[in-house]
């Protein structure tokens, strides 16, 4: 788990929950991207007062405009382009607060829309005619973004399913050995049943405290918290010596303890299950695109650092679940992102083969991994760096997938 | 660069007067009264002597200085374990480090004799490399650790087991320490910070040749980039994930801030089960080495940074609206009932209102420790805060941040430290050059511990 449980899906009031087409999140121009490079030359200020909403200009060609909304009242306000005749949103951006600047990166085909701020937040607002001319570049005329998208959530709705579906039988097994006694079973079964946890591991953190509660490393507890989950039951499977445990001798679980550890971690795992499979359970899009980045954080952070199976060195199948799973969510928003940024599909094919290959060296999710402590200071370092290469392209996802 | 070459001579002349002027005219700046009639006769050019006196900071004082002190631009700060369990010695260490750090605030060499002078078959008695330069603002701060109270093996070498300040605890361990005893504690701290960095370096160079058997260097820390505005003249700065930092900050104009939330007051020591009253009008220093994982914070989106941070990039207005200066609303809601201002952000957790009130003085630094093995860089914030009970106004604080703030999946807390700092010296014995000098008696930093 990461070094804090937090909420590993962002706060929906600062990335904007438009409708499928055509609005990028907050992006900076030029920064995130080939969108925001295009759009640096087309930007039109908005100005939000009490009782105005006005445009630099009621008119722009059609391609990737940026809207720069500042606010200049006192309320908290929003910015809207509807379409010509109000009834649909085709972007937004919520949650300015007074003196603050948001920008909106947006594909806009020819039209006449409505430019809406929304002061207060409440009402109609306050709507300006706004004319986009010519034939310049349209936004998904077909409508195949958004269907790609549709589909990128059905399909990574269905991959997190059944990753907890085979969780949790592949927990109980491994409780179950842990209850017997049978360690030499119990630590077979470890990295693999943990697998299926690891590759969809943001879907938990976005749960409130489930991830810490299967999930916390010693390392993350502050004094007197109470420690369950996955890594209590690692420490007892694969006791440390005196010098690695602060100098003191490690006192294992009793039988009693060890059952109740077992048995707690299986009901967790019930909850995150139950959570998944009911029928409100969904994903948008920018939130497996940031789970996938988030993901490779985890990595980077901890598994290639050697950090989370301090005791099992288990990190390698750690990192294989996280990259598996960050494909996932990747293959299952590409065809949405392959039309706008088609360079970036690519880049990513090809890291995330690089890393899969690297990964090949050492194991496999069926064989098992290297263990960590038996890798050189040069491979570790060359995993980091194929970490890297994926991480900082997938990066780029979540914007390419809101402006899709 | 031919006019880089012609200048550069003029300058360091300048510079090598406005050091040697103290000789004189630093003794009325930096130990008062005595000083009075001594010495302008030895000043090298009296017309240029005005300007170094604004880059000295009085080194008397109810309090010490480097703490209201407006922030100066770099930090050095060393730890030191003591290896003798004499008493005597340890007196002795602070009575040579107080008349040491009073000439070099003041631009005075170490010693008497100064880097190029005295016998030529002794080794000088300052290190030389601070010779042309300016005293920078240079403050030397000086603090007591609890094992210099109760030892490192619980058993009190010093006899100053009963005097141990209520404040001075054993930090509990936060959730997700991940703390380097090699860069953690010891016996005394001395924080050295000046507008350069080689006159903050040469201060501590030359207290820690002025320890040699007694104290040891235990960890030292180079901070560069202040993190935190002290004085209201002052603009906040960034740290280095990119955000201004210290906004909030106590500042050296806020009298009734720093009597509630930064100076020890008599009444604190009557609250004590121990004898500290030799603490009033001192404080506590809180450290920590907060490593930031840069790499991947430099991947998150714009909106992820500003929702972790609850403000915004660019101004550092709190995102419930406003500019930088704006008290952040923190029961403002978006239209979908969202808080503006995160329920898990750093501005929210940190904010007085969520602590009971309590307010820290920062005065913390930007690091760079070149990289990891893997290529990343081993940086972050040297966090440093001045407070008058660490029980009160910093253990509840970090609890709340290491457990909830969103900011800590890109924070490791490496190092940590806290010590009591007693308050100033009201004088410093002047010698008959009229520069500060030690002699068997003389008043030093921490004297009333010792009495």
């Amino acid at each position: 788990m990461p070094s804090a449980a937090r909420a590993a899906l962002p706060a929906a009031g600062l990335v904007l929950v438009a409708a499928l087409t055509g609005c990028v999140s907050n992006a900076t121009p030029g920064a995130a991207g080939a969108t925001g490079t295009a759009a640096a030359g087309r930007t039109v200020t908005v100005t939000s007062t009490a009782d105005a909403c006005t445009l630099s200009t009621a008119t722009a060609p059609a391609g990737t405009l940026t809207f720069a909304v500042s606010n200049a009242g006192t309320d908290v306000t929003e910015f809207y382009l509807l379409s010509g005749d109000g009834d649909r949103v085709v972007a937004e951006v919520e949650n300015i607060g007074p003196g603050l600047s948001r920008e909106l990166v947006v594909q806009v085909p020819p039209g006449r829309y409505l430019a809406t701020c929304k002061p207060g937040m409440t009402g109609d607002g306050l709507r300006e005619t706004f004319t986009v001319t010519g034939a310049g570049a349209t936004a998904d005329p077909t409508g195949a973004a958004a269907a790609a998208l549709a589909s990128a959530r059905t399909t990574y709705v269905a991959y997190v399913r059944a990753q907890v579906a085979a969780l949790l039988p592949a927990t109980q097994e491994f409780a179950a050995a842990v209850t017997a006694g049978d360690d030499e079973r119990a630590r077979s079964l470890y990295p693999s049943a943990r697998a299926h946890y690891e590759r969809i591991e943001p879907v938990a953190e976005s749960f409130g405290d489930l991830d810490a509660e299967l999930d916390a490393r010693q390392a993350d507890l502050a004094a007197g918290q109470a420690w369950t989950g996955w890594h209590l039951l690692e420490k007892d499977l694969w006791p440390p010596a005196a010098a690695a445990n602060g100098g003191t001798p490690y006192t294992p679980l009793t039988t009693a303890q060890r059952a109740a550890a077992a048995t707690d971690l299986v009901a967790t795992t019930r909850r995150l299950a139950d959570l998944v499979d009911a029928p409100t359970f969904t994903v948008e899009p920018f939130q497996i695109t940031n789970g996938a980045k988030e993901l490779l954080d985890e990595v980077a952070t901890g598994k290639v650092t050697g950090e989370e199976e301090v005791w099992s060195h288990t990190d390698l199948s750690d990192v294989q679940a996280n990259v598996d799973g960050a494909r996932e969510a990747y293959v299952a928003v590409a065809d949405a992102v392959r039309a706008g940024d088609g360079a970036l599909v690519d880049e990513l094919d090809q890291r995330f083969a690089n890393l899969d290959a690297l990964l090949a060296h050492y194991g496999s999710a069926a064989a098992g991994f290297t263990p960590y402590d038996e890798l050189t200071p040069a491979q570790v370092k060359q995993l980091a760096a194929a970490v890297d290469a994926v991480a900082e392209p997938l990066s780029r996802l979540t914007a390419a997938v809101t402006g899709a | 660069m031919a006019g880089e070459a012609t200048d550069a001579p003029a300058q360091r002349r300048q510079w090598t007067v406005s050091r040697r002027a103290f000789l004189g005219l630093g003794s009325a700046l930096a130990v008062g009264g005595a000083a009075a009639g001594l010495g302008g006769e030895r000043l090298v050019d009296r017309a240029a002597a005005p300007r170094p006196a604004a880059d000295i900071v009085p080194f008397t004082g109810t309090h010490q200085a480097g703490i209201v002190t407006p922030a100066q631009d770099r930090m050095y700060t060393a730890a030191f374990d003591l290896t003798t369990t004499s008493r005597a010695d340890l007196v002795a260490l602070l009575r040579r480090w107080t008349v040491m750090a009073a000439r070099l605030t003041a631009g005075l060499p170490a010693g008497p004799l100064g880097p190029a002078s005295g016998p030529a078959d002794a080794p000088p008695d300052d290190t030389g490399e601070a010779t042309d330069l300016p005293p920078a603002h240079l403050t030397l701060t000086v603090g007591f650790g609890r094992s210099l109270f109760v030892g490192r093996g619980h058993d009190d070498p010093f006899g100053l087991a009963a005097r141990l300040p209520g404040g001075l605890v054993t930090l509990p361990r936060f959730a997700g320490d991940a703390l380097d005893p090699a860069r953690s504690d010891g016996d005394l701290v001395v924080q050295a910070c000046a507008d350069d960095p080689q006159v903050a370096v040469h201060a501590i160079r030359n207290l820690s040749r002025a320890a040699f058997g007694v104290a040891t260097v235990r960890w030292t820390q180079l901070g560069y980039g202040r993190t935190s505005s002290t004085s209201t003249s002052q603009t906040t700065p960034r740290n280095l994930f990119g955000f201004k930092d210290g906004t909030a900050n106590i500042t050296a104009e806020d009298s009734d801030a720093l009597a509630a939330h930064v100076w020890v007051a008599a009444s604190d020591a009557a609250a004590d089960t121990t004898d500290s009253r030799w603490l009033t009008g001192g404080t506590y220093l809180v450290a920590r080495r907060i490593r930031m994982h840069l790499e991947t914070w430099d991947r998150s989106s714009l909106g992820e940074q500003e929702a972790v941070v609850g403000r915004d990039k660019g101004e550092g207005a709190p995102l419930s609206g406003g500019t930088e200066r704006t008290e952040p609303d923190l029961s403002r809601r978006g239209p979908s009932g969202a808080l503006l201002v995160p329920a898990d952000s750093h501005v929210r957790l940190a904010h007085p209102t969520t602590n009971g009130g309590v307010r820290l003085l920062r005065r913390g630094y930007s690091f760079t420790d070149g990289n990891d093995a893997l290529g990343r860089l081993d940086a972050g914030l040297f966090f440093v805060a001045f407070v008058r009970d660490p029980r009160t106004h910093f253990v509840p604080l970090q609890t709340r941040l290491a457990g909830r703030d969103a900011m800590t999946e890109y924070l490791q807390h490496t190092g940590s430290g806290l010590w009591a700092v007693p308050p100033g010296v009201a004088s410093v014995p002047l010698g008959r050059d009229g520069t500060p000098t030690l002699t068997p008696a003389g008043p030093f930093l921490g004297e009333g511990l010792f009495s």
